[in-house]
């Protein structure tokens, strides 16, 4: 899969907060219909490597590429323009809105006097809900009233109600039960064969090796690499993640 | 759950309104129980003039109190609403009495300065992230002292604009109701909470207003323009307060230079009263309106029965305290 041009190729990144490199040289890369996941402790960097993508960092060197172009990301509605959706770890929810307003945020659909389309938005929330969580039904309370797993539903039906190709999921099921966590994996799979590339930022060994090809380890801002999930063991990913150890006998890309 | 009963008749936006519904019902409460009350204490108050007395008081401070909350949805907070309608007010005696423009020239010039002045404040905010409080302090002297020097420190009158003093005095609903002469500043203050009440619930602007209050960093993050929204909401509070120099103009038959301070706190007051949360991303319109009013009839009343002005000041003081009180005992129990 190396030989075709990789939806996303993010070179030699870097950023720092204060003189702390937070990303120090990082390059990773994304083909369509993979899912990519990026581990490592707290405060490795791979939250503030996917903000850059995201357009909620602006990286203080590097490049990135889509589909071998090199794009210019400055802020979040460049990305969005990239076709570029996150799901954020905060979820990035305006609390006292309901889910449909939520979900448009940014993106209202107008009616052709040029006011907000409330129904429009609400039957549009209740498709792609009655797809993603059927048995989501509070559209009409502000999401602050929701529960941790169903706000979560929100995020992720905005990240893809919007044709997203590249999708960013930042611990998507770090606030959710057994049974909605079996969804996300689902949609995640879904949403390979349509082609679209997933990173999937992740502290949980076990989530990435069943639902990554691909893992990237990074260690204090920098990448330990990228492997093969089908090719090392959790002990090997752990070490990476632990140690800052590249498994041996493996190819490893760095 | 409750919620799988159809609410397709309920707008997205109605259980903002409602999210205050509580706070909104006492201070409406409040207001029937002080009009009750004054009205037993005084023979006087429950008159016809008296009445009127207090809407017209209403309107100037009503007007103010929606830009107010406008700003204050956001987040926000704007202290220069009084003085930046002094300002306008001055402008308007600027245009039609020193330079003798006819009087729509008058008025699009005041409202014009109050949505430029909002625009400055709201790139103080936005663009270089100084804090609302700071912005709009440093925006209430400047446009305090402004004033006072473009007017030489002494009152504009209007004398030479017939018609000026009935924009806010004269009453086009008393000319067809002879019952009803209720002044045209309430008028004015009706139209234009009901057009705030529409932009904030239809209109994309309004939907961000909410938003920005609610998670100004989510609305970042899902592609919002955030600062240019803000901007613009700050022009279009600065823009009605425009409007109520225009009223205070009219009902004084001048521009007061050095009027104007003070009405932001009774402005804010009413806000708060209204059940607008200080901490944003909720509130309501008719909320401030209710709150307006309450600020007026208990000055009014309180007038009516000779209390001392010191005294008004020190029980407004208190309503406004008890408001928030009473706000965040509720918000505990919404959890």
């Amino acid at each position: 899969m190396d030989k075709q041009t990789p939806l996303v190729d993010m070179r030699d990144i870097q950023i720092s907060f204060g003189g702390i490199h937070a990303v120090d040289h990082v390059s990773v890369d994304l083909h369509p219909g993979e899912v990519v996941g990026l581990l490592g402790h707290n405060g490795a960097g791979k939250s503030t490597l996917i903000k850059i993508l995201s357009g909620a960092y602006q990286a203080d060197g590097g490049e990135i590429y889509i589909n071998g172009k090199k794009a210019e990301i400055h802020n979040p509605r460049d990305a969005r323009r990239y076709n570029i959706e996150t799901i954020y770890q905060t979820l990035a929810l305006a609390d006292n809105l309901d889910a449909a307003s939520n979900l448009f945020l940014g993106r209202e659909l107008t009616t052709p006097l040029g006011t907000v389309d409330d129904d429009a938005m609400e039957a549009e929330t209740r498709n792609i809900m009655a797809k993603l969580n059927p048995n989501f039904q509070k559209f009409s309370e502000p999401v602050s009233a929701l529960s941790g797993g169903q706000r979560q539903s929100v995020a992720i039906a905005r990240a893809v109600y919007f044709d997203a190709k590249i999708l960013i999921m930042d611990e998507p099921t770090a606030a959710l039960g057994p049974h909605e966590t079996q969804m996300v994996s689902e949609l995640i799979q879904q949403l390979k064969t349509q082609g679209i590339g997933i990173f999937l930022i992740s502290h949980d060994i076990h989530d990435v090796m069943e639902l990554c090809d691909r893992a990237s380890v990074m260690k204090n801002g920098k990448l330990v690499g990228t492997v093969n999930v089908d090719d090392v063991t959790d002990d090997d990913l752990l070490s990476m993640i632990i140690l800052g150890k590249k498994p041996e006998g493996v190819a490893v890309q760095s | 759950m409750s919620s799988v009963t159809d609410v397709k008749d309920k707008s997205p936006l109605a259980n903002l309104g409602d999210s205050g519904a509580y706070q909104k019902l006492l201070a409406f409460a409040s207001l029937i129980a002080l009009l009750i009350g004054f009205s037993i204490a005084s023979p006087n108050f429950m008159q016809t003039s008296n009445m009127i007395a207090i809407l017209q008081a209403t309107s100037v401070n009503g007007v103010l109190a929606v830009a107010a909350t406008l700003v204050i949805i956001t987040g926000g907070i704007d202290l220069s609403v009084g003085t930046l309608m002094t300002f306008c007010a001055v402008i308007a005696g600027v245009a039609l009495t020193y330079l003798g423009l006819p009087l729509l020239f008058g008025v699009i010039a005041a409202i014009a300065a109050g949505a430029f002045c909002g625009l400055c404040s709201g790139t103080f905010v936005a663009k270089m992230k100084i804090p609302p409080f700071i912005a709009t302090l440093g925006m209430m002297l400047i446009l305090k002292g402004l004033s006072l020097v473009i007017s030489g420190t002494r009152p504009i009158y209007f004398n030479d604009t017939p018609g000026f003093d009935q924009i806010s005095r004269g009453s086009l609903i008393g000319e067809v109701i002879p019952a009803l002469p209720i002044p045209n500043g309430v008028l004015i203050l009706f139209l234009v909470a009901i057009s705030a009440s529409y932009i904030l619930s239809r209109t994309v602007l309004g939907r961000y207003t909410f938003a920005l209050g609610s998670n100004e960093e989510a609305v970042r993050l899902s592609g919002v323009n955030t600062d240019a929204w803000k901007m613009r909401i700050y022009a279009l509070a600065g823009g009605i307060c425009g409007i109520g120099g225009i009223l205070i103009a009219s009902r004084l038959n001048s521009a007061q230079p050095a009027l104007g301070l003070g009405y932001e706190l009774e402005a804010i007051a009413a806000v708060v009263i209204g059940g607008t949360s200080l901490s944003g991303g909720r509130g309501t319109i008719l909320g401030t309106l209710i709150g307006a009013l309450i600020m007026a009839v208990l000055t009014n009343g309180l007038r009516v029965l000779s209390v001392a002005q010191e005294w008004q000041t020190v029980v407004t003081g208190a309503i406004i305290i008890l408001a928030v009180y009473a706000d965040m005992v509720r918000r505990k129990k919404s959890g």
